[in-house]
């Protein structure tokens, strides 16, 4: 019997899971008009529930996570994420709480999201912050809006943005959609932005300056303070993109930087489950002068308690409805609780000690596309295996046999693997990891048909990603 | 409390294997000014401790468990099957991240998959994304789809009957964009779409059913005239409903979307839940957002991948369709599951209830002296409510008996009445409205 079998091919007429209690036998159309009902059910599996039961427990035993694997994505932070925050975030008076509640039955749920803003302003040295945004993306989107309605007082619009050529895919495209035009600022080889190339593109017409910091090469910008300096002096605005603050949280605070504008992506730095790609959460915190633009509604404390304030004329509007992704939210509030000011800074330093050990533990085999201690992450050469005909991805596949998720690969260095070990793995996990990085190396040198060959251990061999887009079948029994 | 397994003598002699003297070296290249001596947080709290400090912070709020709700206007109190939270808070799901890694992350992928065929066969359109961050940012992704499938077009017709924090969310999305936001009229708790049939500008009509106050709009006629004006039509609907009303499929719409936290989603105070997006074939490579496609692993084995990739910020960057990166897997997963365990006929059933329950309260109330329903159009779980006094007055009595009314405007009442509401709970609601003091 195949095991993976979709859950529409384990449908039989008349299996079912859940019932309903019977609620009389009056026809639908006595309520709604016979043109207006729907001609054929909805063709959804028929199946009991230890059906779904077992299907579903055999689908996520294909899957490698952070309770499962070690998953030294680089860029991901895929660090543990503490089970305490989810049976809080479970709790009936936060999960089982309706957004439209009179306040009045909700004080405890807004203390707590007030709370959590004001942590965030002090972690991130920020005046505001607002936890809106479902996600890094939207908060980029949520944050470059802000700078657009910003200029547009100011009186004079602006039309460009620059991004480092190293940055996030989501940093253009955030950009874009906020209708401006994008430029690319080069990197120098010591993997930090060009303060040359940078000052030169700087002009009157730039809104904003996006920066990662550390940056997506796991460097800390050291001229960060510099680049701050001559962007404001041409009255342009500084983005923060904080998808690598979990390794600055404690030691640094964009804020205190100059930065006006930051978001937090809180799977990252706090930890919270990443879901198999969501739902996240993107909290954007603003100065002073961006505050009047935040996103509506705004918590506000009045004589009877905490409330919502719509009343805010200069504000983007909303990004989504109601209030933001607040399960995601209540763990983010938690385990900053947990950890205090302590714990944080201790997370960011055995970060970064993590990621410089298998910087240095792997040099031999893997050198470091720059020669100088990184942050929480860092990236590793393997082009020099080109010539034994593999690529990263080989060692990215091979590596799953080892029982290891890969890496992440070819970016943002072509040729190179991204390794972001997180704080949550012990010095033993890191030395079994390191020893199957050299048993990879020296598969490669003696015997690359194996590691072009790999995964031979996972549930499917290589995928065929060409087959996938070409004959493109993503609804079942419904191929285009 | 930290989740560090290295004692402080287990980083020591890493530090010392990294070649360095002490951590300081490590971070040499954070200017010392801009070093935090210390943040002003609360201190930190053992596992106990935080347990206890959340539980008193849930016990200030008033939980669904503990009241009788009537409230909907956008999140929906439904049955959740108790199979779904064990399924979905298994590790292998819960801490796994976006399936990039293919052959790793099969579970996931196939899931997502499978979602994507429920999603299209429930709105009875012929493909499906991973889903989206919610309702109404998914609303704002198919304007956006529209408006880049005809660039030349600059305006978007929306409905007024439209959940109005939809429609703000699709302006704050449309704000970079030079484009005219034309809202439609309603009458009788109905969109009027008569305007669209002067337009020859319009990328997108927008429309909502059931809408906010709960009416069905007589969308084939909408679909109709959106055509007829050469827009797309965007349908935004109740995936719940759609197991007694005809689908946006059946009815010409372009692009189907929808809150789909009513899929086994807990209300949670608003998030995290689902935008879910669907389309005709012809509009697949504009979606936004993730798309699983099925194909074939090195020895002929089916497999899942991430696919159309091109189309995503990580490869496009400024011209992707969308800024998206992460979707909402984890819930897409539970509305998977939910759709799974309640099956075919349930769906029906289910929608079935609905109908009934909401149309006996509806019935009830309106026998109630002083209070009449606003509109006569057809409804499904939802229906306004005139109350004698302002609805306000009206919800706040009727809490002090445990019973959350509705939503109020004015003197309207937006009620909901969902399967969880018996007989029993629409009497007492009833009763509770009968004394209400005026």
């Amino acid at each position: 019997m195949r095991r993976d079998r979709l859950i529409f091919e384990q449908s039989t007429p008349g299996h079912r899971a859940v019932t309903f209690p019977h609620s009389g036998n009056s026809p639908m159309e006595s309520f709604l008009p016979a043109e207006m009902l729907r001609q054929h059910e909805a063709d959804l599996p028929e199946v009991s529930e230890l059906d779904v039961v077992r299907h579903f427990t055999h689908l996520s035993q294909l899957n490698f996570s952070v309770d499962t694997h070690f998953y030294p994505l680089g860029s991901c932070t895929m660090k543990y994420n503490p089970k305490v925050n989810d049976y809080v975030a479970a709790l009936p008076g936060m999960a089982n709480v309706h957004p439209l509640q009179p306040v009045a039955t909700t004080q405890g749920l807004l203390q707590l999201l007030a709370e959590l803003e004001q942590f965030l302003c002090e972690i991130c040295g920020m005046d505001a912050f607002t936890l809106q945004p479902c996600a890094g993306a939207q908060g980029e989107l949520t944050g470059m809006l802000m700078i657009h309605a910003y200029h547009k007082t100011k009186g004079r619009q602006r039309h460009k943005v620059l991004v480092p050529d190293s940055s996030h895919g989501t940093n253009p495209s955030s950009a874009h959609l906020c209708g401006y035009e994008v430029v690319m600022v080069p990197s120098t080889s010591d993997g930090e932005v060009d303060l040359a190339a940078f000052t030169k593109a700087l002009d009157e017409d730039v809104a904003a300056v996006m920066f990662t910091n550390p940056n997506t090469y796991g460097l800390f910008e050291s001229r960060i303070v510099e680049l701050a300096r001559v962007a404001h002096a041409k009255g342009a605005l500084l983005y923060y993109d904080g998808a690598n603050l979990n390794a600055l949280c404690g030691l640094a605070r964009p804020g205190d930087v100059g930065f006006d504008v930051v978001h937090v992506n809180t799977h990252k730095t706090f930890s919270t489950p990443h879901g198999g790609g969501g739902p996240g959460a993107g909290p954007v915190g603003v100065k002073k002068i961006l505050e009047p633009f935040l996103p509506v509604p705004r918590l506000r404390r009045e004589r009877n308690g905490w409330n919502w304030d719509d009343n805010r004329p200069q504000s983007i509007g909303r990004v989504r409805a109601f209030y933001g992704n607040i399960g995601i939210l209540v763990r983010a509030y938690a385990y900053i609780r947990a950890h205090g000011f302590e714990g944080l800074q201790r997370n960011s330093r055995a970060a970064i000690v993590n990621a410089n050990y298998l910087k240095e533990k792997l040099k031999q085999d893997f050198p470091p596309a720059f020669d100088r201690p990184c942050m929480h992450e860092c990236i590793l050469m393997a082009s020099q295996y080109r010539a034994n005909g593999i690529l990263p991805r080989d060692i990215a596949k091979r590596l799953l046999d080892y029982g290891v998720h890969a890496p992440t690969i070819e970016w943002p260095v072509h040729g190179a693997l991204m390794i972001e070990p997180t704080e949550t793995e012990s010095r033993s996990t890191l030395d079994k990891f390191i020893e199957a990085m050299r048993q990879v190396a020296q598969e490669i040198r003696s015997d690359p048909e194996k590691v072009k060959g790999a995964p031979q251990t996972m549930p499917v061999s290589r995928l065929d990603e060409v087959k996938a887009a070409r004959e493109l079948d993503i609804v079942f029994s419904n191929p285009l | 409390m930290d989740y560090i397994p290295s004692t402080e003598a287990d980083l020591q002699t890493m530090i010392a294997d990294i070649g360095v003297r002490d951590f300081e070296q490590l971070i040499a290249s954070i200017p010392r000014d801009l070093r935090v001596a210390r943040l002003n947080l609360p201190p930190p709290l053992t596992e106990l401790e935080l347990v206890r400090e959340l539980q008193r912070l849930a016990g200030q709020n008033r939980s669904l468990d503990q009241l009788v709700s009537f409230l909907g206007a956008g999140g929906y109190e439904h049955f959740i099957p108790s199979a779904i939270d064990p399924l979905v808070m298994r590790g292998e799901f819960y801490t796994a991240y976006t399936p990039y890694q293919a052959e790793a992350s099969q579970g996931t992928l196939q899931a997502i998959y499978e979602y994507q065929t429920m999603i299209a066969r429930l709105t009875g359109m012929d493909v499906s994304n991973a889903s989206l961050y919610d309702g109404a940012s998914a609303l704002a992704e198919a304007a956006l789809l529209c408006l880049n499938a005809a660039p030349q077009r600059k305006a978007v017709a929306i409905s007024s009957a439209i959940h109005p924090e939809y429609r703000q969310t699709v302006r704050t999305y449309l704000q970079g964009h030079d484009v005219e936001i034309i809202e439609l009229p309603v009458h009788d708790g109905q969109t009027d779409v008569g305007a669209l049939a002067d337009r020859t500008d319009l990328a997108a009509v927008l429309m909502q059913s059931p809408n906010y106050f709960g009416c069905v709009e007589p969308m084939a006629q909408a679909a109709e005239a959106a055509h007829a004006a050469g827009s797309l039509f965007v349908a935004c609907v109740n995936p719940i409903s759609l197991g007694v009303l005809a689908p946006p499929g059946e009815y010409g719409a372009d692009i189907a979307v929808g809150e789909g936290q009513p899929l086994g989603i807990p209300v949670g105070y608003g998030g995290p839940w689902l935008g879910f997006f669907a389309t005709s074939r012809k509009l697949v490579h504009r979606i936004a957002g993730r798309i699983v496609g099925c194909t074939r692993d090195a020895y002929g084995e089916r497999g899942f991948v991430l696919t159309l990739q091109a189309r995503e910020q990580h490869i496009r960057r400024e011209k992707a369709t969308s800024n998206i990166c992460t979707n909402q897997a984890l819930m897409a997963l539970r509305a998977c599951i939910y759709m799974s365990l309640i099956g075919k006929q349930g769906l029906r059933e289910l929608a079935e209830l609905n109908v009934r329950r909401a149309h006996l309260c509806a019935k009830t109330i309106a026998h109630i002296p002083g209070y009449r329903l606003k509109y006569t159009a057809p409804f499904f779980n939802e229906f306004m409510v005139v109350c004698p006094i302002p609805a306000q007055t009206v919800c706040d009595q009727l809490l002090a008996e445990g019973i959350v009314a509705g939503h109020p405007m004015g003197n309207d009442l937006l009620v909901c009445v969902t399967e969880t509401k018996s007989e029993a709970d629409i009497d007492r609601f009833a009763n509770a409205l009968m004394r209400v003091k005026r």
